[in-house]
């Protein structure tokens, strides 16, 4: 059984892009670009969700993903709670399914979702009720959808299409959630060449088998490039026996104005962030004139937008 | 009831010579998605307005979202211009029950005060939920309430009025 489409083939809950149909992907996209302009009216605000209560549930921290999340839903003219239940009663030992009852017993129609444990939000949308949508706001190692998405948006304003490009994901993909998001949308979406680029260490074997060419060499692999995605370096990985220090890092793998130049000139430099500056990515880089990282930002709220309205609409048909 | 409905651009060009009077230099016309734009862009032409043309999609605004869901096809709505203080001439191509219009008014207050907002349609074809009426009216007919009124455009750019 397909968790996220409804019987007709309607998007029902957002919990990966594995799998998920491309005129879904498309939908989704389009409906984003639909939205782009609300944020530059005099009233900032369509009254869509006007009445729908979303409950941004964070069982890890997040800034920039639950604020954007935030600001989509009150665009919507949704009533926004916002619970970090790293620091609430999962503290005293509520079961998470407890957790949700009792939002649900408060009558929310939506939950935003961000767990460290791989399948959290499923686990939560097999759960709910039928009029309660689960996006998945980043689950462990598995998926983040909507920064996949939003990935997608930032690449087709930026290149138009996706059946001529080239695109390469460096660093950390072991680790990554945005990594296999955006290597699933990319094959979904006609994309001819995904690269994966990092360390040995870094990258999960048979990765391979989701359609990606694997580079160890970061020269060779962004040659030819149009698109190359940053993944942050999680500091933690490095206190294990991966990786040997932070500089011996971003001397093979980090992105400088030099490597960079080996991409074609017209390439775009994308960073889910936050970033470690000097570590995976230079200072000249993350500000220059390639860097489409805080678009990528701007272009969050649109797209958490779409996925929100079409999450919403005709749950009682 | 009559078969056959007149020539669309017959009733453009009726409605554009009963507003060509009450044009002002600040008039802003506005089209309603996708028939609206159409008759919009035509009286546009024939009345010689000096202001860039809009389009509306109200799909954002529609009060059957939540049995419904959204549109599959919403366009961007664009209103180059700043309404705020504006005289603005709403267009649709068929005016049925009022709810597309409330929608298109509220979107339009999202954007700014206008000082004013006039309705053109195409054609009045009566069953009315609301209390909206129109302003210019190219045509009125009385329809059953099952059946619909289509404007459709060929490649050329021709208008047909047909029922359905």
């Amino acid at each position: 059984m397909n968790l996220q489409l409804t019987e007709d083939g309607r998007l029902r809950h957002l919990l990966t892009l594995d799998g998920l149909p491309r005129a879904i992907i498309t939908q989704i996209l389009d409906t984003a670009e639909s939205f782009m302009d609300v944020g530059e009216r005099e009233v900032k605000k369509v009254p869509l969700l006007r009445g729908k209560s979303i409950f941004n549930l964070f069982f890890e921290p997040s800034t920039r993903t639950r604020t954007t999340f935030e600001i989509a839903a009150k665009r919507l003219s949704a009533d926004v709670v916002n619970l970090n239940i790293a620091t609430s009663s999962q503290t005293k030992g509520e079961a998470i399914l407890d957790t949700v009852d009792n939002l649900a017993a408060m009558h929310a129609d939506m939950f935003i979702v961000r767990h460290a444990q791989s399948g959290a939000a499923h686990f939560i949308a097999r759960h709910v009720a039928p009029h309660i949508s689960v996006v998945n706001a980043g689950d462990g190692r598995h998926a983040h959808p909507t920064q996949g998405l939003l990935d997608m948006f930032t690449i087709r304003r930026y290149k138009g299409a996706f059946h001529n490009l080239t695109v390469a994901i460096v660093g950390d993909v072991l680790h990554s959630r945005v990594a296999r998001s955006q290597i699933h949308a990319l094959t979904t979406l006609g994309v001819p060449e995904v690269r994966v680029i990092g360390p040995k260490t870094l990258l999960p074997t048979g990765v391979e088998q989701m359609g990606v060419k694997v580079f160890h060499d970061m020269d060779a692999g962004l040659a030819g490039c149009d698109v190359v995605i940053m993944l942050r370096l999680q500091n933690e990985r490095m206190k294990g026996a991966l990786l040997p220090s932070a500089q011996e890092y971003f001397k093979f793998f980090g992105l400088t104005p030099e490597k960079l130049a080996l991409a074609k000139p017209g390439a775009i430099v994308m960073h889910p962030g936050p970033m470690n500056r000097g570590v995976e990515i230079a200072s000249e880089v993350a500000d220059g004139p390639q860097s489409v990282i805080l678009p990528q930002v701007t272009y969050g709220i649109a797209v958490r937008m779409a996925v929100m309205a079409l999450l919403a609409g005709g749950t009682t048909a | 009831m009559p078969a056959s409905l007149p020539d669309a651009n017959t009733l453009i060009a009726r409605l554009a010579d009963a507003i060509a009077p009450t044009l002002t230099p600040g008039t802003f016309i506005v089209g309603i998605h996708t028939g609206g734009v159409w008759v919009a862009e035509r009286l546009h032409a024939l009345l010689g307005c000096k202001q860039p043309l809009g389009v509306l999609d109200i799909s954002f605004y529609r009060d059957d979202f939540s049995r419904i869901g959204l549109h599959p096809q919403v366009k961007p709505s664009n209103l180059p211009f700043d309404l705020e203080g504006g005289d603005i001439l709403l267009v649709d191509d068929v005016l049925h029950s009022g709810r597309t219009v409330r929608a298109a008014m509220n979107e339009l207050f999202d954007y700014g005060r206008p000082a004013s907002i006039r309705l053109a349609v195409l054609v009045d074809r009566g069953g009315r939920e609301l209390p909206i009426r129109p302003d210019f009216v190219g045509l009125t007919v009385d329809i059953p309430e099952h059946q619909n009124v289509n404007l459709s455009r060929l490649d050329d750019g021709h208008l047909t009025l047909s029922i359905a």
